[in-house]
C-alpha cells in the first residue's frame, strides 16, 4: 500500500538473517522438558511393574502349541449339529439386535446433536449414550443373564443396548459437523421440523449412518461370540463348551467360521459403502 | 411491500451487526445491498426471514409483522420469501428435482415430502422452471454433479417455486466466474421483472450491481450510508461506504464493460 517508512525497515533488518523455528506447542521451556521427561520416567516405571514369570510362560507354550496345531486339523464334523445351531442363534441375535439398536439410535442421535435438539433433550440423550457406553457388553450381559436366564434373549438385549451407545454417539457427531447452510436453505423455504430433518439433515448423514450400521453389525456378530462365555447364547456358548471339554479341534473349527463370517461382512460393507457415497 | 423499522441485531459477543436500519421496499423493486465484509449485509437479509433472530425493531411483509410470529405462522410467511444463497446451498446428495421441490415443503404435508409424492402441479411447475433456466434435462442428476453456475440456477428455481413475493439473495455470484456472474444476475433480474417480485441482493461487486438494479443501499458497520440510484455511486460515496481507495478505475471500467456487453 503505502511506501515503507523507517520504522518498518529497521524492524525487518532485525529479522533478516535470523533462523526460523515453528513455535513450540508448550511455550515455556522448563514446562516442556518436565512434561517430556516425566512421561518417559512414568513409562519406564510402569513397564518395570509388569511381572513376568518365565517358567510359567515356558509351560504355557506347550498348551499354546496344541491350540495352534488344532487349527491345522479343525473338526467341523463331530459337533456339527451344535456348531450349526450356535451359528444360527448368533446370526439371529446379531440381525435382531442390530435392527432394534439402530432404530432406537437414530432418534437418540438427533436428540444428542446440539445443532438439532434443544438443551434439555440434548442432555437426556447424551446421558443415555454415556450410560450405554460406560457399561461394557460383558457386564450388561452378566446382569441380563441374571434377569432373563441363560440363552439368546439376554444376548439380544445386550447387543441392542450396546448398539445404541455406539451408533447414537458417532451419528450425533456427524450431525453436528454437517454443512449448516444446506440445512438452513431448507428451513428458509418454510419447511416444518420433520421435513427439515428429512431434506436438510438426512441426506448429509446417510452415508455415515449406513457405514456405521454395517460396522456395528460386524461388531455385534463378533460380540455374540464373546457373550456366549457368560451364558448369553449364540456361537460363543458352543465355543465355550468346546474349550471346557478340551476339544481344541472343534474350537478351531468355530473360530475359523467366525473369521470367515467377519471377512464376508467386511467385503460386503466395502461394496455397500462404495455404492452409497 | 417490505418495511424494516429500526431493525437492530446485537450478537451474543456484543457485536452490533445492525444499528437501527429503516428501509422501505415497494412492490417489484430490485435492490442491491453493498458494503464491506462485516457490514451486516447477510445479517440484514437473515433477519427478514428470521434465520437470524433480530434483537429489536419490526419487519412488515405486506400487512404481516414478522418479528413477533409464532413458529407455525413464521413458516407460512417464509413461503412468501424465496432465498438464494452464496454457495448455492443445494442439498448435495439430493437430485436436482428434489432440490427444486424442496421449495414446496412449506405447502405439502410431511408424508408427501417424505415419500416424494408431490402434487402434479408442483412437479409441472418444477419442470417449467428448470426449463426456463435451461436445466430440464438435468432433473434427475445429483446436485453435486452440476457446475457452479448450474447449481445457482437450481437454487433460483428452488426459491421461485415457493411462489414468493420477495426474493432474498445473499451474494449470488461470490463463487462464480465473471461471465457466469453476469448471466446469473441477469437471470435473477429478468425473473423478478417477469413475476413482479421485489428482491434484496447482497453483492460485493459494485460494478455488477450498477449494471442490473434500480436502487442501491450502501451499508457500513450496520447502518445505511447510501440509498439511491446506481448512478449516484460516485467515488466520494464509495469512499464513505468502503474507505479510501482509487475508485475512478472501478467506475470507468463499468462503463466500458457495459458498452461491450450491449
Amino acid at each position: 500500500m503505502s511506501a515503507p517508512d523507517t520504522a518498518d525497515t529497521t524492524e525487518l533488518s532485525a529479522l533478516l538473517g535470523k533462523p526460523w523455528r515453528k513455535p513450540a506447542f508448550v511455550q515455556r521451556t522448563w514446562l516442556r522438558w518436565t512434561l517430556i521427561l516425566g512421561f518417559a520416567a512414568y513409562l519406564v516405571a510402569a513397564y518395570l511393574t509388569i511381572e513376568i514369570n518365565w517358567s510359567r510362560v515356558y509351560e504355557g507354550l506347550e498348551r499354546g502349541k496344541q491350540f495352534v496345531l488344532a487349527f491345522t486339523n479343525p473338526d467341523f464334523v463331530t459337533r456339527s449339529g451344535d456348531i450349526y445351531a450356535g451359528m444360527v442363534e448368533s446370526i439371529i441375535m446379531t440381525v435382531a439386535a442390530s435392527v432394534v439398536g439402530i432404530a432406537i439410535s437414530i432418534p437418540i442421535a438427533l436428540g444428542a446433536a446440539r445443532n438439532v435438539a434443544p438443551l434439555p433433550v440434548y442432555l437426556i440423550c447424551r446421558s443415555i449414550i454415556a450410560v450405554s457406553r460406560a457399561l461394557q457388553e460383558i457386564i450388561v450381559a452378566i446382569l441380563l443373564v441374571a434377569i432373563f436366564g441363560f440363552g439368546p434373549l439376554a444376548g439380544f438385549l445386550t447387543l441392542s443396548f450396546a448398539t445404541i451407545g455406539f451408533l447414537a454417539k458417532l451419528l450425533a457427531e456427524d450431525i453436528e459437523s454437517m454443512d449448516r447452510v444446506q440445512a438452513e436453505a431448507i428451513r428458509a423455504s418454510g419447511a416444518r421440523w420433520s421435513q427439515w430433518i428429512n431434506y436438510g439433515v438426512q441426506p448429509q448423514v446417510m452415508p455415515r449412518l449406513i457405514g456405521l450400521s454395517i460396522y456395528r453389525i460386524d461388531i455385534n456378530f463378533r460380540e455374540s461370540a464373546i457373550l456366549g462365555l457368560v451364558g448369553a447364547g449364540g456361537i460363543g456358548a458352543t465355543l465355550n463348551t468346546s474349550f471346557d471339554r478340551y476339544e481344541y479341534d472343534t474350537a478351531a473349527a468355530i473360530l475359523i467360521l467366525i473369521i470367515l463370517v467377519v471377512m464376508a461382512l467386511e467385503y460386503l460393507s466395502g461394496i455397500i459403502r462404495a455404492r452409497v457415497q | 411491500m417490505l418495511r424494516l423499522e429500526k431493525l437492530v441485531k446485537t450478537y451474543k459477543t456484543g457485536d452490533q451487526a445492525l444499528k437501527a436500519v429503516t428501509l422501505d421496499i415497494p412492490e417489484g423493486q430490485v435492490l442491491a445491498l453493498i458494503g464491506p465484509s462485516g457490514a451486516g449485509k447477510s445479517t440484514l437479509i437473515r433477519c427478514i426471514n428470521r434465520l437470524v433472530q433480530p434483537t429489536s425493531g419490526t419487519v412488515h411483509l405486506g400487512d404481516v409483522e414478522l418479528t413477533g410470529l409464532s413458529s407455525g405462522a413464521l413458516r407460512r410467511e417464509r413461503r412468501r420469501m424465496g432465498m438464494i444463497f452464496q454457495e448455492y446451498a443445494l442439498v448435495e446428495r439430493l437430485t436436482v428435482m428434489e432440490n427444486v421441490l424442496s421449495g414446496r415443503l412449506g405447502y405439502v404435508p410431511f408424508w408427501r415430502s417424505f415419500l416424494r409424492r408431490f402434487p402434479q402441479t408442483d412437479v409441472d411447475e418444477a419442470y417449467r422452471l428448470l426449463d426456463r433456466v435451461g436445466l430440464a434435462h438435468m432433473a434427475d442428476k445429483r446436485a453435486d454433479e452440476l457446475s457452479g453456475g448450474q447449481r445457482q440456477r437450481v437454487g433460483i428455481c428452488r426459491a421461485l417455486i415457493q411462489d414468493p413475493a420477495l426474493l432474498l439473495v445473499d451474494e449470488p455470484t461470490a463463487s462464480l466466474d465473471p461471465k457466469t456472474s453476469r448471466q446469473i444476475m441477469r437471470l435473477i433480474c429478468e425473473l423478478c421483472k417477469e413475476r413482479g417480485l421485489a428482491a434484496i441482493i447482497n453483492i460485493h461487486d459494485v460494478a455488477l450491481a450498477q449494471m442490473f438494479v434500480q436502487r442501491v443501499i450502501g451499508l457500513r458497520s450496520g447502518a445505511v450510508e447510501f440509498d439511491g440510484p446506481p448512478e449516484g455511486l460516485t467515488p466520494d460515496v464509495l469512499t464513505s461506504i468502503y474507505g479510501a481507495e482509487d475508485w475512478e478505475a472501478t467506475i470507468e471500467k463499468v462503463d466500458d464493460e457495459d458498452e461491450a456487453a450491449v
